[in-house]
């Protein structure tokens, strides 16, 4: 372990920036998101010095700690505000910072005709500064705050035009569906208080041994729960979709790369515990494997971009999420898929927002068509994306997801055969889904309307574009050559190294059988797609239900709204009746008790001598009755 | 052949410093023009407390821990507690300084002939000042002294200023100087009693020292009912300056009439000074006893409570309403003593602290809030002040929420500590009735804060002036405090922790 000095800058610079933002108003209007955009450059660079300053050292020297201060200090609890940068973090610092800063560019075009912009980079430096502190923390308090701190930067710009009232709506949707998550997250902090006596990751780490697998298995499931709840994974996977009210570089920094896959990030830091506990490790894998589905299924039948995008970011988390429950092997897959993701997501949401500005701000993908001509490098990065996120050798998905698959198949039993094939099955349709967006969008006939002119984004606009597309074609190679990722987190996810051997089936066998099937979902799409209604034709039931997301909405609202609203309506008739009775019982005794009192407080030194000396009597007779 | 007393000046400085600068300011008051006085006055007051100050803190890390012949002990929760009242003085002069308050003769007639001259020529007195000091130094030697005549000189050193600057309201002359003959009246007859219990003492333990009457409570060979009414007696005194009940009548007199700066100054250091001398007594001398007078002031702390909350609550009149809500604190206060251990003391040595800033600010805001004939402490004409002056409104919805105990401001975490000290040695009963009681107190202090932002004004308008550049330093840093040490109470917490002893 290394002692740091720089890590608090990495929160304190985006969030003083955020600050000074947010305080000065509109006289920082002119220069806000310059300023905001420097510091998280800045932060990217503190990150790379600290990212190789890290590999400089080796072996346990390699984590860095820095104790802030000593945060709650009860009895024998102690919780210090200490960060920690180990080799898990710093995956995350560099995509957070990175990334980040690239959409920071990316915004400066894309919001410079919004009134508010300087207010939308003051929230996006609020978030930065959040997440870092999420994956900085060193015990599961502090990551609570930055975990609430991104709920806060998610609500914020999910309703950043909140003066349409379904955009406040879908800010509020999001809020009330991760709070279900973070009860989750402060459950699991209290259980790990009560059994382990600490709350930061090297203590609960060292507890685990001791404790009972029931203990264990509630702290796993309610971790679980708050991954999901931040995840967007089932069941509290709804609010993801209407998230895209967002400006759409939020769409791509919070809803694609970065908060969304904070849960992936608390799985695999609680590693320990989901390895100590069979149950919860299959609950992950299950929820997991649906939610990869379910995303998948519900992309299919979008029309909105930006929905599509987001339901396909609500699939490849469920890998990710499922590559978590296969074990040590899993963790670093899941964090690899994680990274490559968050290249290809991010740019492909920056290629939809780039179409949305050249279109006025048109969303629904059947009135695009052939705008590949028009906005050639939109078309061309967001095509690299395309090909990394369905798994064409030798763009980044290809490695990543191969390798979940792989794993998944390798699990063993029947467990491997289901989990792999849903990862299989996934798979054929993302290339279904993926292929239906690039052919409504970017070939085809043109389908808008002449007085829409489509045109190439500025500069600022393409430049992330195309480093974005940069990563999505190399990052996966150079993850996975000589296993980089997988032997750089052992020390984290306790992999003892890469076992091969043992396999269901070869890599090579997986890699084919994975072509294969995104072979037979690339073409069903380019030939069922030939057409396009301008206007989406009936469809036969299943579509509809598809499109209304496999009726998740209307399941909470029967479910869960309409009996929580009786049971609300219920208690308040309670509370009008009977306890306000008693409360007003009680308040009416204490007012005219105060009224009565009042009259003893007459003004005259004579009454006010004379409570005196009746107090002296009674104290001597209070003594004198002790006494006896 | 006699020789002379080791004084130990050193660690009596900070007293001396303040005493010496009281004498100056009378000096300055007879000779300096009336013009420049005003300005030197203060300036020679805030040095004072300043300098005082320092020579206290190198007092802090001195080993010699008595002085002035074993008169006066120099311990830590001594230390603190004169720490805190310098600096809430400091905070308090800011205040005073605005001499808008005051009355520019002290001698002349209410509605006269001279007054009104006095008045008309500008000409200003600011004896104000000295008698500030005066009373400090009786403010700083009542905690540390630890025999009963030195306790009984201190107390009137303390007392006999304020009577005086009771009386010294610049507006409604009358109602100031009938607060201030009520305060000496009654005043004078708590320091009776005082005086009757330290004779009885005496004739108990045959010593003064808190130490002589400890040392023959614990041999336990003298007649019982001389320490009982001792004891007893010896209450009265303190908990006539502490305000509880049923030595509570002159509070919220004195409270309305007083010039407002004054009654900050009144509830926030002579509370604090007064509370240090009873921790100090019930604990050095009185803790062998305790199965004497635990249930004697459990009962007193429980009615004080009681009293304090409930009579609040009827109250139309700021000033009238913090006043009970003082008698209230002072109950909660009384939970330290009957505590008797060291986290007890901890919380109340934090809880002073905190109470003192939070009313010094609260009463800072009551001189803001005016109308054409001088300040306005009517509730009802507060009514929808959060409109029109939403800064003023918002820093006194914050003082308030602290004196509720809201979490985040220094009053939760003032009670918290004191009730955890208290509960922990075993006094549930206080606790609930304190937790009950603050329920109730809640009650009156966020009926004010609807009344400020969520009620419409209908009665004619009230404005806030704008204050002075002291006036606003003096609310900011006891906002800021009150913000500060309720987010981070462990800086003073941790510092009131290692202060937290008495020596014997």
């Amino acid at each position: 372990m290394t002692t740091s000095h720089n890590l608090v800058y990495l929160i304190a610079l985006p969030l003083v920036s955020a600050a000074i933002l947010l305080l000065l108003g509109r006289i920082a209007d002119k220069w806000g998101h310059l300023l905001a955009t420097l510091v998280s450059a800045s932060t990217f660079a503190i990150a790379a010095i600290e990212f190789f300053s890290m590999r400089s050292r080796s072996g346990a020297a390699r984590p860095a700690m820095q104790d802030l201060f000593t945060w709650i200090s009860v009895g024998s609890f102690n919780v210090h505000a200490s960060l920690l940068l180990d080799q898990l973090s710093i995956c995350f610092v560099l995509l957070i910072t990175g990334v980040g800063t690239l959409i920071h560019i990316y915004s400066i075009a894309y919001m410079s005709h919004d009134h508010d912009r300087r207010r939308f980079f003051a929230y996006l430096n609020l978030f930065v500064a959040a997440m870092l502190l999420l994956v900085l923390g060193d015990s599961y308090l502090n990551l609570y705050v930055g975990w609430e701190g991104v709920g806060l930067a998610s609500y914020l710009l999910i309703g950043f035009w909140n003066q349409k009232p379904a955009y406040a709506v879908a800010a509020k949707k999001a809020f009330v569906a991760n709070r279900v998550g973070d009860i989750g997250l402060s459950l699991a902090i209290m259980i790990s208080f009560a059994q382990f006596g600490s709350v930061s990751f090297s203590g609960v780490e060292a507890g685990v041994p001791h404790a009972s697998k029931a203990a264990l298995t509630a702290l796993g499931a309610m971790l679980l729960l708050a991954a999901a709840g931040k995840s967007a994974q089932f069941p509290l996977q709804s609010w993801l979709g209407d998230a895209m009210a967002g400006p759409t570089p939020v769409s791509a920094l919070i809803h694609a790369a970065t908060m969304v896959t904070a849960g992936v990030y608390l799985i695999t830091r609680s590693h320990f515990v989901f390895d100590a506990s069979p149950t919860a490790q299959t609950m992950v894998l299950i929820v997991g494997g649906i939610t990869l589905l379910f995303g998948a299924l519900v992309g299919t039948a979008k029309d909105d971009i930006k929905k599509a995008l987001a339901a396909s970011t609500m699939s490849q988390i469920g890998y990710m999420i499922l590559a978590t429950g296969l074990g040590p092997i899993g963790y670093a897959f899941a964090i690899m898929h994680l990274l490559t993701h968050g290249f290809f997501k991010a740019g492909m949401f920056l290629g939809a927002g780039s179409v949305m500005h050249g279109m006025n701000d048109e969303v629904n993908m059947r009135r695009y068509g052939a705008i590949g001509k028009v906005m050639p490098i939109t078309a061309v990065t967001f095509g690299l994306g395309y090909l990394a996120i369905i798994g064409v050798p030798p763009f980044a998905g290809f490695y990543s997801k191969d390798k979940i698959i792989e794993t998944a198949f390798n699990a063993g039993g029947s467990k491997g055969i289901i989990v792999g094939g849903a990862a299989l099955l996934g798979a054929a349709i993302t290339a279904f889904y993926m292929t239906r967006v690039i052919v409504l969008t970017f070939t085809g006939t043109k389908r808008w309307d002449d007085q829409v002119h489509p045109h190439e984004s500025p500069s600022l606009m393409w430049i992330p574009m195309v480093i974005l597309a940069v990563g999505s074609v190399a990052s996966g190679f150079l993850f996975n050559s000589g296993h980089a990722l997988v032997n750089w987190l052992a020390p984290v996810v306790n992999a003892a190294g890469h076992e091969e051997g043992k396999a269901l089936m070869q890599p090579m066998t997986v890699s084919l059988l994975a072509l294969g099937v995104v072979a037979v979902g690339v073409s069903i799409a380019i030939l069922k797609y030939r057409t396009v209604p301008v206007d989406a034709p009936a469809g036969n039931i299943l579509t509809k239900i598809v499109r209304r997301d496999l009726l998740q909405d209307d399941f909470n609202d029967r479910v869960l709204v309409r009996p929580g609203q009786a049971l609300t309506n219920f208690f308040v008739r309670m509370d009008n009746s009977f306890i306000d009775g008693i409360v007003r019982g009680v308040g009416g005794i204490v007012a005219v008790s105060s009224t009565n009192l009042r009259k003893i407080q007459n003004g005259y030194v004579r009454s006010y001598a004379l409570i005196m000396v009746v107090g002296v009597l009674a104290l001597l007779t209070t003594i004198w009755m002790v006494t006896l | 052949m006699l020789t002379a007393p080791q004084l130990s000046y050193s660690l009596l400085a900070p007293i001396l410093i303040v005493l010496g600068g009281a004498l100056l300011g009378v000096l300055v008051e007879a000779i300096v023009k009336k013009g420049s006085r005003a300005a030197i006055q203060s300036t020679i007051a805030l040095g004072t407390i300043v300098l005082s100050f320092a020579f206290l803190w190198r007092v802090h890390g001195q080993t010699s821990r008595t002085a002035a012949v074993g008169s006066v002990s120099i311990d830590g929760a001594g230390i603190f507690i004169q720490g805190t009242i310098l600096v809430l003085s400091f905070i308090a002069i800011l205040f005073i300084a605005d001499t808008d308050n005051f009355a520019a003769q002290a001698s002349a007639i209410p509605g006269s002939q001279e007054e009104r001259l006095a008045l008309e020529t500008g000409k200003q007195q600011t004896e104000i000042f000295p008698l500030t000091l005066f009373a400090v130094s009786g403010m700083l030697l009542f905690p540390i002294a630890s025999d009963l005549i030195t306790l009984f000189v201190a107390l009137e050193v303390l007392s006999l200023p304020l009577y005086l600057m009771a009386g010294l309201s610049r507006r409604r002359r009358l109602l100031s100087q009938e607060a201030a003959l009520k305060y000496f009246l009654l005043g004078a007859f708590s320091s009776a009693f005082f005086l009757f219990g330290a004779a009885f003492l005496y004739g108990y333990s045959g010593s003064m020292s808190l130490d002589g009457i400890a040392s023959a409570i614990a041999a336990n060979s003298a007649n019982d009912v001389f320490l009982l009414i001792g004891i007893a007696f010896l209450s009265v005194g303190l908990l006539f300056k502490i305000g509880a009940v049923p030595f509570h009548s002159w509070t919220p007199d004195v409270y309305q009439g007083a010039p407002t700066p004054i009654t900050g100054f009144m509830a926030a250091c002579t509370k604090i000074a007064a509370m240090g001398a009873t921790l100090r007594i019930f604990y050095v001398a009185f803790g062998q006893a305790e199965w004497q007078w635990k249930p004697i002031i459990l009962t007193i702390a429980i009615l004080t409570m009681i009293v304090g909350g409930v009579a609040a609550i009827s109250q139309r009149d700021v000033k009238r309403m913090l006043a009970f809500s003082s008698i209230a604190h002072a109950g909660f206060l009384l939970a330290a003593v009957l505590a008797l251990n060291t986290d007890g003391l901890k919380g109340a040595l934090f809880y002073l602290a905190t109470y003192g800033f939070t009313t010094l600010g609260a009463f800072g805001i009551i001189t803001l809030v005016r109308d054409s004939s001088g300040e306005v402490t009517d509730l009802n004409r507060w009514v929808g002040l959060g409109k029109k002056s939403p800064l003023t409104a918002g820093v006194f919805t914050l003082f308030l929420l602290s004196f509720a105990g809201i979490p985040l401001t220094s009053g939760f975490v003032a009670k918290f500590a004191l009730f955890t000290g208290a509960y922990e040695s075993g006094n549930t009963v206080i606790v609930v009735v304190g937790v009950l009681t603050s329920a109730i107190t809640a009650f009156f202090y966020l009926r004010v804060v609807v009344m400020l932002f969520f009620t419409d004004s209908k009665s004619e308008s009230v404005s806030v002036v704008i204050p002075s550049i002291m006036t606003r330093l003096a609310i900011a840093v006891c906002a800021i405090i009150t913000i500060v040490l309720g987010v981070a109470p462990s800086l003073l917490l941790n510092t009131a922790q290692t202060f937290a002893t008495f020596i014997r």
